[in-house]
């Protein structure tokens, strides 16, 4: 299993906190979006994550905008999941079509804290954090086939080969 | 069993007689839209090997969020989206000046009556209004469907929305759906399909319809809807591109939640920073002072709009220290504004009249907050540095409340200029 450290967030992060509409319109590649993740929530964040870190959040993760930044930046952090008991529905479309694994979890994000260890086995559904393990509803052949293929670009271009 | 109107839509575009909720279903879009992301979404098209959009005339772009160019970054990212429409062929572009895109769609006649409509802006759900069904998508996924004209969609549950009474001014649909935001909560519809229904919608002009689509997304919804009737007729008369055919839910579909509330009883109603469903009586935050008064943008930035706070405007002026923005949410309103002396009004009170755009809602341009700084505005969002900086204050209020606060300088109930 899987196991990273934890970034703890609250309800209704939103997509202007994690990534700036002043950037939106300007053409920017992934690397210089991951130096402005979660500026106007957490401005020592993009400096300090660690590849294979984790966001754990409250409710509604991800709500506001559609756009794709606030997936692609965490992403290019080296976010490896994040994990809420809900997320808004652009945001965990943007998510899977970023490659980055979003996890429903419906019990167990309230005692995981900044700094703790989680494991993810995204395969079997799986969370794991103080010797407790949660159970999340696998995503629908569809949508695991997107996340598979790293995104869905490529996984279009993998389709569209055959 | 009967379907509700997500069902029935999602049903005929995928060519099933009916659908269950959960259901995943591959359709092809009737229109598809982008605004100043489509140069990003070409880069992301450009990497999927697929040299020309497949249906240009699938696709409108306008050009509406950084308009005109403020840097030379947004003109650079401007000429791309020109150079890419040229050379793809799409013929319905629409460059600065036009209008916002969600107020452009309509107005050109691509909001139709039971239409799927997909958007890389999450503000798409406004044309709900017209009954056709819209939802955001993002910017991998547009390019996609530059490339193959195709998108998966989830089968939403659906909520109906009963709002009885009627409203009468200067309280609004703004200050509804606000209400109804703040009772169910940012996430309170999360993912569902929100069907407006009852004696105030039937009541309300195209325009407040659009507001209540307009913000379905943030109480988290996919989209919204409002039936289409006899006003969306005739909205639609020499404007609508096609035939189209009505879709309306049937009368023994299943809604997961049944919520009512009474247009007559209600108050003038405000969204608090930093979230949307932070909402109270305009009463009950009377005093707060501001420095930045902003009318306009896709919820509120439509005629009927302008002429409220015009109406309120009327021989009065705006309190020293305070800015008023006015933005008309497209040419044609612009036009017709001033056709009928309510841009007259509202400059000659102290109004800055802007182009028709996003404008500063987005934190882009035109207008941004200082530290410090309060904002009495019309849009949809008051997300912590959303328009500027992180330590400034955004209230979200009808256009009567922002023309009200600006004549005081202070949060106002419009009720006091009625």
């Amino acid at each position: 299993m899987n196991k990273g450290r934890v970034w703890k967030y609250g309800d209704d992060v939103n997509t202007d906190v994690i990534f700036p509409g002043k950037y939106t319109y300007q053409p920017m590649e992934p690397a210089e979006m991951a130096e402005h993740s979660l500026e106007d929530l957490d401005p020592g964040f993009a400096k300090a994550v660690q590849p294979g870190d984790i966001i754990v959040a409250g409710k509604n993760f991800g709500c506001g905008s559609s756009r794709e930044q606030a997936a692609t930046c965490l992403k290019a952090s080296g976010v490896a999941a994040i994990i809420a008991p809900s997320f808004s529905r652009l945001f965990f479309r943007n998510a899977i079509n970023s490659g980055l694994p979003v996890i429903e979890l419906a019990q167990g994000t309230d005692d995981m804290q900044k700094g703790d260890l989680v494991g993810v086995d995204f395969a079997a559904g799986k969370v794991e954090h103080n010797g407790n393990i949660y159970s999340f509803p696998p995503l629908p052949p569809e949508v695991l086939a997107i996340l598979e293929d790293g995104g869905l670009i490529p996984h279009v271009k993998k389709v569209l080969s055959k | 069993m009967g379907m509700t109107f997500a069902q029935k839509i999602l049903a005929a575009k995928a060519g099933l007689d009916s659908i269950d909720v959960g259901q995943i279903v591959e359709i092809e879009p009737d229109v598809s839209l982008s605004h100043d992301n489509t140069a990003a979404i070409a880069k992301t098209f450009a990497k999927i090997g697929v040299s020309n959009v497949k249906d240009p005339d699938m696709f409108v772009i306008v050009l509406d969020h950084t308009v005109p160019a403020s840097e030379e970054k947004y003109a650079q990212n401007h000429k791309e989206i020109r150079e890419f429409v040229q050379m793809q062929g799409i013929r319905r572009f629409y460059d600065v000046g036009v209008g916002i895109c969600h107020q452009v769609l309509p107005e050109k006649g691509f909001a139709l009556p039971g239409t799927l409509i997909l958007g890389s802006d999450s503000h798409t759900t406004t044309y709900g209004a017209f009954g056709a069904f819209a939802a955001g998508v993002g910017r991998s996924e547009m390019a996609v469907l530059y490339a193959t004209s195709r998108i998966w969609l989830k089968t939403p549950a659906s909520f109906k929305i009963i709002v009885r009474g009627k409203l009468s001014d200067p309280v609004s649909a703004k200050d509804l759906i606000l209400n109804i935001i703040g009772s169910i909560g940012a996430d309170g519809a999360l993912y569902k399909s929100v069907e407006y229904t009852g004696e105030a919608i039937d009541d309300m002009s195209i325009g407040s319809r659009m507001v209540l689509c307009n913000m379905a997304i943030e109480m988290g919804a996919k989209n919204g809807y409002c039936a289409p009737d006899k006003k969306t007729f005739e909205f639609l008369v020499n404007r609508a591109e096609g035939e189209y055919t009505s879709v309306y839910p049937d009368d023994d579909a299943v809604y997961e939640r049944v919520l009512e509330f009474d247009a007559s009883a209600l108050s003038p109603q405000i969204a608090r920073p930093h979230t949307v469903d932070n909402v109270c009586s305009v009463k009950a935050v009377a005093g707060t002072p501001i420095h930045q008064a902003l009318l306009g943008t896709c919820t509120n930035g439509r005629l009927e709009d302008l002429r409220i706070a015009a109406k309120i405007l009327k021989g009065r002026t705006v309190a020293n220290g305070v800015r008023l923005l006015v933005l008309p949410a497209s040419q044609e309103i612009l036009l017709e504004a001033l056709k009928e002396g309510v841009i007259d009004t509202l400059v000659r009170a102290g109004g800055l009249l802007l182009n028709p755009g996003c404008g500063p809602c987005l934190g882009a341009h035109q207008g941004v907050l200082a530290p410090g700084e309060a904002c009495i505005s019309t849009a949809n969002r008051n997300f912590k540095g959303r328009m500027g900086s992180r330590d400034a204050e955004t209230y979200l209020g009808s256009p009567a409340t922002v023309a009200a606060s600006a004549i005081t300088g202070v949060i106002t109930d419009p009720r006091e200029f009625f």
